[in-house]
């Protein structure tokens, strides 16, 4: 038996916190590789690609560098094509050309599966040979069916399997907000 | 969104929205023939079947290129080397291939509307290939995708499709594609060759391809089909070359940056001079490789209704 509870909206994570939380991980992501010479940025669509722009923005403020950025649509490496009836619709791919002996950071809004990270991984691989691959989320909310971690992580989140987290960026949605949605079935 | 169907039949049943959700879906599948490794994983573990009943290099090979591309495996029966000439019939050679789990058969045959035969009957998806003298629709989105890549629209443009418009699938196919996605369409040729039938597509009819190409922004050619035609459609080629021929000379007559398109195989000297066919207009083989983008969406989107 369960409970029906209205569906409810809770913010997580407010813009100041936001920006606070691309500081720090531009910070580390410079830490971790010595400076900004072998790097290079590849958000991973649509709200990864937000997340990138900002640390790449960061970065420039930091160090005085523009380092390489790029843009991934997972879509043809997934695992669910035609499971559940599903074509997502596609969107741009564009890699700068070469990043082989680079260490690329992918980065992503939300870790939760890691069937995401482990396609975006299969993508890129397909276009060049990077020296490392490193992963930069700002939510990792857990439930990972892969054996994958993050590098640097913006938040860990605990959230219940039917929870949603919800990223807004001002980009499409006026402000830069996190919300875990409840989807209004309580947990038996 | 996604197709409402589970085949592919002909332009004429598809929604403006959903032509243009296969060419946005072909632009990024564009980008995929441009990388050094032309391969993604999308389609892995789907078959695909090329069931040709008619001789094709073209289009067999660009969607045995396109499922191979996405990872597909891609099996090619033609009429010479199939049971057919043991005398199976259509349909039972088609139930044959389904038992073998095949998730799309692409079919091509000299009738019309046997493609929408199999669609009724097979729980794979069909996809028409080239019917008699019905449709072509994979030609047909690949036109409107070459179009809208160098035009950036289709929306007002003014499109003249020229030659035996009654025995041509493509131009059936170009003429659904161009009128629902805005375009203007002249269709031009002897008066042999245009269909009674007209009306219902609204466009504009011609039989004077001078007058006709005057401010056109697009020229598609259409090949003479003389394995389809009976004798007595017009005189002599010689005569059709001299009226119904795009040359030097009348594509003057057009915009400047007016595209000259064909969907092959050309016969040069008859519906188009050699200077024109390779000349700085002509998108032929700009064609050819969008194709291949075309079909890889088209087996991407309805890829997405192979289990039900």
């Amino acid at each position: 038996m369960s409970f029906l509870i209205t569906p409810h909206k809770k913010a997580i994570l407010t813009a100041p916190e936001i920006a606070r939380i691309v500081v720090r991980i531009s910070h580390e992501i410079l830490e971790k590789n010595k400076g900004s010479k072998n790097i290079a940025l590849v958000g991973i669509r649509t709200g990864g690609v937000f997340l990138a722009n900002r640390i790449h923005e960061k970065i420039q403020e930091i160090d005085a560098v523009s380092v390489p950025l790029g843009e991934l649509d997972i879509t043809f490496y997934r695992d669910d094509i035609g499971l559940n009836n599903k074509v997502p619709v596609i969107q741009k791919t564009s890699i700068p050309s070469d990043l082989t002996g680079l260490a690329v950071v992918l980065v992503d809004d939300v870790l939760f599966t890691g069937r995401t990270v482990r396609a975006a991984m299969d993508g890129l691989i397909d276009f060049c040979r990077p020296k490392q691959i490193q992963l930069a989320v700002l939510i990792d909310r857990g439930h990972r069916e892969l054996p994958i971690r993050a590098d640097f992580v913006g938040k860990n989140l605990p959230t219940a399997r039917n929870e949603q987290v919800e990223v807004l960026w001002k980009e499409t949605d006026f402000e830069d907000q996190v919300f875990v949605i409840h989807d209004g079935e309580e947990a038996r | 969104m996604r197709l409402s169907q589970k085949d592919l039949l002909a332009l004429s049943d598809l929604q403006k929205e959903e032509i243009a959700l296969i060419l946005s879906t072909a632009a990024t599948f564009k980008e995929v023939l441009d990388r050094d490794i032309k391969k993604v994983p999308t389609l892995r573990g789907k078959t695909i079947v090329n069931l040709f009943f008619e001789p094709s290099t073209r289009t067999r090979t660009s969607f045995e290129l396109a499922a191979k591309r996405l990872s597909a495996d891609c099996i090619n029966i033609t009429a010479a080397t199939s049971s057919t000439t043991k005398g199976e019939s259509l349909l039972d050679t088609a139930r044959n291939i389904e038992a073998m789990q095949a998730d799309i058969i692409i079919l091509r045959h000299p009738s019309s509307g046997t493609p929408a035969l199999l669609a009724r009957s097979l729980k794979s998806a069909i996809i028409n290939a080239g019917d008699g003298t019905h449709e072509h629709p994979s030609q047909g989105l690949l036109d409107l995708f070459t179009i809208q890549e160098k035009k950036g629209t289709l929306a007002g443009l003014k499109v003249v499709i020229v030659g035996d418009i009654l025995h041509s699938r493509v131009a059936r196919s170009d003429i659904y594609g161009l009128k629902k996605m805005g375009a203007e369409v002249t269709i031009v040729g002897p008066p042999t060759m245009i269909p009674p039938y007209t009306d219902q597509w609204k466009v504009a009819t011609s039989y004077n391809l001078d007058q006709a190409v005057v401010g056109a922004d697009v020229i598609i050619l259409l090949r003479l089909q003389r394995e389809r035609q009976g004798k007595g459609f017009f005189p002599t080629l010689r005569e059709y070359a001299r009226l119904y021929g795009l040359n030097a000379s009348r594509l003057k007559k057009a915009n400047n940056d007016a595209l000259i398109m064909h969907p092959g195989p050309i016969n040069r000297g008859v519906e188009i001079s050699s200077d024109v066919a390779d000349g700085l207009s002509s998108v032929i083989l700009d064609q050819v490789k969008n194709g291949v983008a075309v079909r890889m969406a088209i087996l991407y989107l309805l890829s997405g209704h192979a289990n039900e």
